[in-house]
């Protein structure tokens, strides 16, 4: 299957029907026959890369992002059909296939240059050197809580705005009267002094012959009249039928299933196995051994499943077999102090001279912390559907990057990214986890082995023993403050840095700050954690402020809003929180309030969590007050919903999150030893949104760094007793303990 | 060669001893809506209703359901055009985010309105309690079993089954 067919697209809920071709505005060079081939249908007209208009009437717009549940189909929609003027009840939406003319540039310059816009002249240029790099590393990510500030902001608003520029145009030469007396509106232009109006649909082919703007004008958020509005979400009404296809619900005809099981130890190799089919065994067709791991093919996972169960599997021992959670942690430990002795570590930020200060602080506060290793638990387990055949490979899958998907699989295939077919799924869940393309690989390796397709399904056992986990750390903090309880030095020594960058920047005036890092061997695979680093530095930065704003004899709200003195965003979000959460104000006995704040993917949020620590020590999270600058929330209850699940995300990590390392292989296997949150312990959560008037900002990830510590910090200010462990399941807060520390 | 009766059609199935209901539902009748999450009856995802009782369809052996009645998220909507007044509550909320527990979280939902019309947080937060959903959506679920409750208390029945 060569081309993107007609089939392939209802199932992404498009009625294609027929395409005429246009000047293709937003990308660099002319590539419009290629990519026509590839989305639009005969009759229908492609106004550029993301947008095409049918016959009747409808714009659709070409979303390169997969959907998890943030609603990004339905949000970047509006953001081109607002800046078009089209009517909303007349757009639809297409998931743009996995090919690179869909290499999400926008997203990889907006990671890479920022927010910052660069000069309207060197364009061309730069778009040009990130399409290219980007094709390169086959980037079609839908992660860093990026759809709506880069693709959306610089795509799909460009895209509505130009299009709309080629109508008007069109209708002002056809009708020959001046643009400016022209009206786009509810997806028709109209002449009011003529009396005239026409469809986008009857101007499109008109349309396409106008020279595509490069800088259209793009509404003010005055002008919004969809985008700031929580429009219906295009994918739920089929997430409440059984009707909407997840990766594992792919159902291709001749298909069998199969199951896996990779070696406990991260790295080991299968040493031997019998791959004859047991004789006891029913509906099983092949076992595989595949070097670090062996498969079974079977008429059904079950048969799989319960096959694979028994078989006898030998491992090759490693030099890890015998490692411990303990050990790892004290591997951490020794390569921290080494790097420290010889100088060694590297430098994440420096500002004035913080050993010096230190040394001369009237107090110095020290603290070390601790962080375990998470798994992402996504609710579906991983899965990826693959037939190879006549020199191709078809692969069915929920993920987070297609394209990474497409070169996975060619990679093992040794064919041509071109021969391969990805067809997208929605996605039971990402958080990181999606974006990787270990399971896609394993998938082929084993199709490629048969004739038929098949679907290969991760038991849950394995999901939680083979994921990439967010790493666990160890971090070293000091801080010197002066008479009045201002920190006047910040040494801060942590391990594994990733990314963003900025994560482990500490938001607060503090002059003198050194902030280092060791990087130690882990043979525990590492991978994106909803949040990445933020989940980490959030919890380190905002309980350890917390900390020196209690040596410091001040309020908790008080010293973080002082020493944002120069952060006049975070002083809003601040102020916000407290007058929402009632900052200040009595709670029962055993209760205790605390506060954090971060910024993160371009949204700052601050949480306040009230939280019970009972008698036996059970702690109760019963409300969270959630205050997100948002820049601009473009599609609000969206927005709020992301903070919601973000919270409920981290909380569940907080709380019992926690894999172990247990002879060197993982110790947990599914949800009865990793719980996480259920709706009986799940708070209250209150969400205000502050539209501060600056660009968008990220909404999926950036309420998870802030609710452990805000947690955590009102644990401490219930009972005296500072987590600086996690999960909080760890310290025992029983009232007999709390009252002799 | 077993015999089930799900959404009120007969379904000639292949099921091994001991095969749970869950696999020959999604592998054998295609009725993917029911979701595999754990496999040890901690989830919820694969819940379905059995003679109207919610059960965990990865640890039922399809055949101990035999000549029993199998109701599915598939199964739930009184017609194509027609969503059941709990699909209808969930719509209206925005609930789904991923959606993969859904259909789980649904069936529950459906099983606690029908022993008890009007629950109360607490009743709600109990009943619920063995649907996980990994993206966090408990207070939106919560306000449409709350929604779903009033549109019952307005509605000629009190029986969620009928809408
Ligand atoms: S899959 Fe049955 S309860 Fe989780
Ligand atoms: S909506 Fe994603 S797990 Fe519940």
């Amino acid at each position: 299957m060569k081309k993107w067919t007609r089939r392939a697209f209802i199932g992404a809920g498009v009625l294609a029907s027929g395409a005429v071709i246009i000047g293709i505005a937003i990308r660099p060079g002319n590539r419009t026959s290629k990519v026509s081939g590839l989305v639009a249908e005969e009759g229908e007209t492609l106004m550029n890369i993301w947008l095409k208009i049918s016959p009747d009437n409808t714009v659709t717009a070409i979303i390169p992002h997969a959907e998890m549940g943030q609603g990004v189909h339905t949000t970047l929609a509006m953001m081109l059909a607002d800046e078009m003027d089209a009517d909303w009840s007349k757009v639809k939406f297409m998931e743009a296939p996995a090919d690179k003319e869909y290499a999400n540039y926008i997203l990889a310059k907006g990671f890479i240059a920022g927010d910052a816009n660069s000069p309207k002249f060197l364009e061309e240029t730069i778009d040009g050197v990130f399409l290219t790099a980007v094709k390169s590393m086959n980037f079609q990510i839908t992660g860093g809580s990026a759809s709506v500030r880069f693709t959306g902001q610089q795509g799909m608003r460009i895209a509505g705005a130009a299009a709309k520029a080629m109508l008007l145009q069109a209708a002002s030469e056809t009708w020959k009267v001046p643009v400016e007396e022209l009206k786009a509106q509810n997806s028709t232009i109209s002449h009011a002094a003529s009396n005239r109006t026409a469809t986008f649909a009857e101007l499109a082919p008109a349309a396409a012959k106008v020279k595509a703007p490069k800088h259209p004008r793009l509404k003010t958020q005055d002008e919004f009249t969809i985008m700031g509005t929580s429009k219906p979400r295009w994918d739920i009404p089929a997430k409440v039928t059984g009707a909407a296809k997840f990766g594992l619900d792919v159902m291709v005809p001749g298909m069998k299933y199969a199951t896996i099981k990779s070696a406990p130890v991260f790295g080991a190799k299968v040493k031997s196995v019998d791959t004859s089919i047991p004789s006891n065994s029913s509906g099983v067709l092949k076992i595989l051994n595949l070097e670090n791991a062996v498969a079974v093919i079977a008429e059904g996972f079950w048969q799989a499943k319960t096959t694979l169960d028994t078989l006898p599997i030998e491992f090759e021992s490693t030099e890890n077999d015998g490692k411990s959670q303990e050990d790892i942690f004290n591997e951490y430990r020794q390569a921290m102090d080494k790097d420290l002795a010889e100088g060694n570590l590297d430098k994440h930020f420096k500002s004035g001279d913080a050993m010096a200060e230190l040394s001369k602080a009237e107090t110095l506060i020290e603290a070390e912390y601790q962080l375990p290793f998470l798994a992402h638990f996504t609710m579906e387990p991983m899965n990826c559907t693959a037939w190879v055949h006549d020199g191709q490979c078809e692969i069915w899958c929920g993920s987070q990057n297609p394209l990474g998907v497409k070169a996975a699989a060619a990679e093992v295939l040794d064919i041509k990214p071109d021969q391969v077919t990805v067809h997208n799924q929605l996605l039971g869940g990402g958080f990181g986890r999606r974006s990787e393309t270990d399971v896609i690989k394993q998938a082929v390796l084993i199709a490629k082995e048969v004739d038929y397709p098949v679907k290969l399904i991760w038991s849950r056992e394995e999901d939680t023993q083979h994921d990439v986990y967010r790493e666990a750390m160890v971090s070293r903090m000091k801080a010197g403050l002066d008479q009045s309880g201002n920190p006047i030095a910040y040494s801060h020594q942590f391990i594994f840095k990733h990314h963003p960058a900025e994560a482990a920047d500490v938001p607060y005036a503090i002059p003198n700050q050194l902030i280092q890092y060791s990087s130690p061997a882990s043979h525990v695979p590492w991978g994106n954690w909803r949040s990445v680093d933020h989940s980490v530095h959030g919890f380190l930065t905002e309980s350890f402020i917390d900390e020196l704003a209690f040596a410091a004899n001040q309020d908790p709200f008080t010293y973080r809003k002082t020493l944002s003195k120069n952060n006049p965003r975070f002083q809003k979000v601040l102020d916000l929180a407290y007058e929402k959460s009632n900052w200040g104000s009595a709670l029962p006995p055993n209760w205790g309030r605390g506060i954090a704040i971060a910024q993160s993917f371009g949204s700052i949020v601050a949480e306040v969590a009230e939280v019970e620590v009972t008698m036996e020590g059970k702690v109760k999270v019963h409300r969270v007050v959630c205050v997100a600058d948002a820049g601009f929330a473009v599609h609000p209850d969206g927005f709020i919903a992301q903070m919601e699940s973000g919270i409920i995300y981290g909380l569940a990590a907080a709380m019992t999150g926690e894999i172990t390392i247990k002879n060197g292989a993982v110790a947990q296997s599914n949800f009865h030893d990793y719980p996480v949150t259920r709706m009986n312990e799940a708070p209250k959560i209150e969400t205000h949104i502050i539209n501060s008037g600056n660009p968008p900002g990220g909404a999926g990830e950036p309420s998870t760094p802030v609710i452990a510590p805000a947690v955590t910090n009102a644990i401490f200010n219930a009972t005296g007793i500072r987590i600086r462990q996690l999960p909080i399941a760890k310290t025992d807060l029983r009232v007999s303990i709390r009252q002799t520390t | 060669m077993i015999n089930l009766t799900i959404n009120g059609k007969n379904y000639p199935v292949e099921a091994p001893p001991g095969m749970p209901l869950l696999w020959v539902i999604r592998e054998q009748c295609e009725l993917t809506g029911t979701k595999y999450g754990c496999g040890i009856a901690q989830c919820g995802a694969c819940t379905v209703h059995v003679d109207g009782q919610p059960i965990r369809s990865c640890i039922t052996p399809a055949s101990s359901v035999e000549g029993k009645n199998i109701t599915t998220i598939e199964g739930l909507a009184p017609n194509e055009n027609t969503l059941h007044i709990v699909q209808r509550a969930w719509i209206d909320e925005q609930t789904p985010q991923c959606g993969y527990c859904q259909s789980g979280q649904i069936m529950s939902a459906v099983a606690l309105l029908t022993e008890n019309p009007s629950p109360s947080d607490e009743e709600i937060e109990q009943a619920m309690s063995g649907n996980i959903c990994r993206c966090g959506m408990y207070g939106r679920i919560k306000s449409a079993i709350k929604r779903a409750s009033e549109a019952l208390q307005n509605s000629s029945t009190t029986n969620p089954m009928i809408p």
